[in-house]
């Protein structure tokens, strides 16, 4: 049964009782929150989620609840914690469904160093996907948006998973956060965007969420191979371009760009070099989203190169 | 079986986890993460061949929390190597403590840990010495409140920790293993004459009856018992380690007496043999029994020691276990200043908080290079002074 089956009203009972199981790509996520607010945003961000029962086991447990004594009715607060962890500081109850996104964001990349993560947005089409490193506001959601929305499948909009063993993208695909006027910008540029509340006054603006397409969310189970890498940035100033980039600026970047590059040591050396070296590597600026998107389709299939003995 | 005792019992005896169930494998694993242990079991499983045994979704968790671990181990190589070629030419010996001393020398509580701050002992009159060379190659006061300074280096056992700048690595700089001002007073000078050099360079570690004492006095004569679970179980790998040489136990026995540290040490066997049943020979037993308090406090400090190092989940942790951790906090105030010392330092830190005085922080320059000066502390809540 799909998380969208159940009325608000089952869901934000089960929510506020024994809390809620999903499954978000690999991980099952137990919520447990007392909070209005959060059971409508996951019932519409995870409207097309198989809504788990009560599971033996689950990857994160976390709490989204009202913060602190006398603040519960004078500008209340809420907090996220995660079993006896509170990564972020207390935040506007209002916001309380934001920041859940963000929460179980630093959830992933605290806690899942089985995987490579990359700060990057994954896309993926025709069996081979596209990884989209950036950091915070550089457009890389909202080109990933774009292109979800025009037939590629959303692997993820924030966190790329690489399998150390086999270098596949390991999907996450999850409500796409969209910022200020990208969220105009999506509206726009297509009419099936599912896009739910706006929550204003976050740190980074307002902020809002679109629901991922069906087929993604069916398809969470498809590892894909890895083909391109583009680092995109939104730059109006000028016209819509890319450019190759050399294997070794590539790698910096990406390497910089990675989440746990640096816990995984050695190895994360290893992984990072076997993506630069089967993926053909761009930096990309785009003034337009329906140009960027449209560039995207002309990308053309990488060569790939080894460099030098690699290590199985 | 409640939690701890399936805890301590998957620490023990890491083959009892093939027969849990995937529910209590969900509470394993969260209670593990947060009592610091995952990494521990996950090395552990991975010694006994267990790993292929642990049920699919749960040997991710374990994977990870090794990765985690190994990187801590890599960072705390890196910086002794560091404070090697920073310190090594001084000609002051180094005592590395607690997690530095195990990893350097190699000992059992090394395995799969976390690295908190570095903890390096020298003596009292090179304090300064070493403190300015430290200053010198970009180590950073880390709170820099002037009554926190005060604090810690009129009457406590250790400078302010430093920081790193560029490494953010914090470092506790330490001239004996409790304050000053404490109801205890170990003897320094003897745990330097008999600390053994390891490695290359300035270094050394603790004898190893002074390490179990250290360990001893930390968990139950300085510290609030939060972690102490983690401590508990290195002082339980420290006695088995060492328990096989047949005259360390008298050299136990002989050293507690010595340093004036009977009380923590009669504690640690206390719960160590309670606890995780830690082997230790009877007349060992015996020997500290003379040493323990009355019946009622000992009856007290049982019943708060077990519910204080219960693992603990949010919405499980009973009233029970915060307020016998509260109970040690307050303890280890009480043992560690005299009463109008520690009613001045209670006043001044509540007044602080009420005030907010940490807004008033400013930078301080370190001794020499007048030019220069510290950048703004990181994160100031950090090493407030408990």
């Amino acid at each position: 049964m799909n998380v969208g089956a159940l009325s608000l009203a089952e869901l934000y009972r089960r929510l506020r009782t024994d809390g809620v199981y999903l499954r978000a790509g690999p991980f099952v996520c137990h919520i447990f929150s007392p909070l209005g607010d959060v059971a409508e945003a996951l019932r519409f961000g995870y409207h097309d989620y198989p809504q788990l029962d009560r599971t033996a086991f689950a990857d994160f447990h976390v709490q989204i609840v009202p913060y602190g004594g006398l603040r519960r009715w004078v500008f209340p607060q809420a907090i996220f914690t995660m079993d006896t962890w509170r990564p972020i500081k207390p935040f506007p109850r209002a916001l309380a469904a934001a920041w859940m996104e963000w929460g179980l964001n630093w959830c992933v990349a605290a806690h899942a160093h089985q995987y490579l993560m990359i700060h990057a947005a994954v896309v993926e089409r025709g069996g081979r996907a596209v990884i989209l490193p950036a950091g915070s506001g550089a457009g890389k959601s909202t080109l990933c948006a774009g292109l979800v929305l025009s037939g590629w499948r959303l692997l993820s909009d924030e966190l790329a998973l690489v399998r150390p063993e086999d270098g596949l993208l390991v999907p996450l695909p999850r409500p796409v956060s969209l910022k200020n006027e990208s969220i105009g910008v999506i509206e726009q540029f297509s009419a099936q965007a599912k896009i739910g509340r706006r929550w204003g006054g976050t740190s980074k603006g307002t902020v809002a969420h679109m629901r991922p397409p069906v087929e993604s969310v069916h398809r969470a189970d498809e590892p894909a191979r890895p083909a391109w890498i583009v680092f995109p940035s939104y730059d109006p100033t000028g016209p819509t371009r890319s450019r190759r980039c050399s294997k070794g600026s590539a790698f910096m970047e990406l390497a910089s760009r990675s989440v746990n590059y640096r816990v995984l040591g050695a190895r994360g050396f290893d992984v990072v070099t076997r993506l630069i070296d089967r993926c053909d590597c761009y930096e990309f600026r785009y003034a337009q989203l329906g140009e960027a998107v449209a560039r995207f389709d002309t990308l053309p299939s990488p060569q790939e190169t080894t460099s030098g003995p690699t290590s199985p | 079986m409640n939690d701890r005792d399936v805890l301590l019992d998957a620490l023990r005896e890491p083959a009892a986890v093939t027969a849990l169930s995937l529910e209590q494998w969900d509470r394993l694993v969260r209670q593990c993460r947060g009592a610091k242990l995952l990494g521990r079991l996950a090395v552990l499983l991975d010694q006994r061949q267990l790993l292929d045994q642990v049920p699919a979704q749960v040997r991710p968790h374990l994977d990870s929390a090794r990765a985690i671990a190994d990187r801590h181990q890599r960072v705390l190589r890196w910086e002794v190597t560091c404070l090697r070629r920073v310190l090594g030419g001084l000609g002051i010996p180094i005592v590395l403590l607690k997690g530095a001393a195990y990893q350097m020398a190699d000992l059992p509580p090394a395995r799969g840990r976390l690295l908190g701050d570095i903890d390096i002992m020298v003596p009292k009159t090179e304090v300064q010495r070493v403190e300015r060379v430290l200053l010198e190659h970009g180590w950073q006061p880390l709170n820099v409140h002037p009554y926190d300074q005060r604090y810690y280096r009129t009457w406590m056992h250790e400078l302010p920790p430093l920081m790193h700048r560029d490494r953010q690595t914090v470092l506790d700089l330490h001239h004996t293993i409790l304050p000053e001002t404490g109801r205890l007073h170990p003897d320094p000078q003897k745990l330097f004459e008999a600390a053994r050099r390891v490695g290359e360079g300035p270094f050394f570690v603790l004898a190893p009856a002074d390490m179990v004492l250290h360990s001893a006095a930390h968990l139950f004569q300085d510290g609030d018992l939060a972690g102490g679970l983690r401590d508990l179980i290195d002082l339980d790998d420290l006695l088995r380690h060492f328990g096989q040489e047949a005259s360390f136990w008298g050299e136990l026995l002989d050293r507690a007496k010595q340093q004036d540290l009977c009380r923590p040490l009669y504690y640690a066997l206390r719960f160590a043999g309670r606890c995780l049943r830690t082997p230790i020979p009877e007349p060992m037993i015996a020997g500290a029994a003379a040493w323990g308090p009355g019946r009622h406090v000992r009856w007290l400090m049982d019943a708060l020691v077990s519910r204080a190092l219960e693992p603990g989940l949010p919405g499980t942790t009973g009233l029970g276990t915060s307020v016998a951790r509260w109970v040690l906090y307050a303890r280890s105030h009480w043992l560690r200043m005299p009463p109008w010392l520690l009613a001045c330092h209670l006043t001044r830190k509540a007044l602080r908080r009420w005030f907010q005085y940490e807004d008033e922080l400013k930078p301080i320059a370190p001794p020499v290079l007048p030019d220069a000066s510290a950048e703004t502390p990181l994160d100031p809540s950090r090493a407030a002074p408990k």
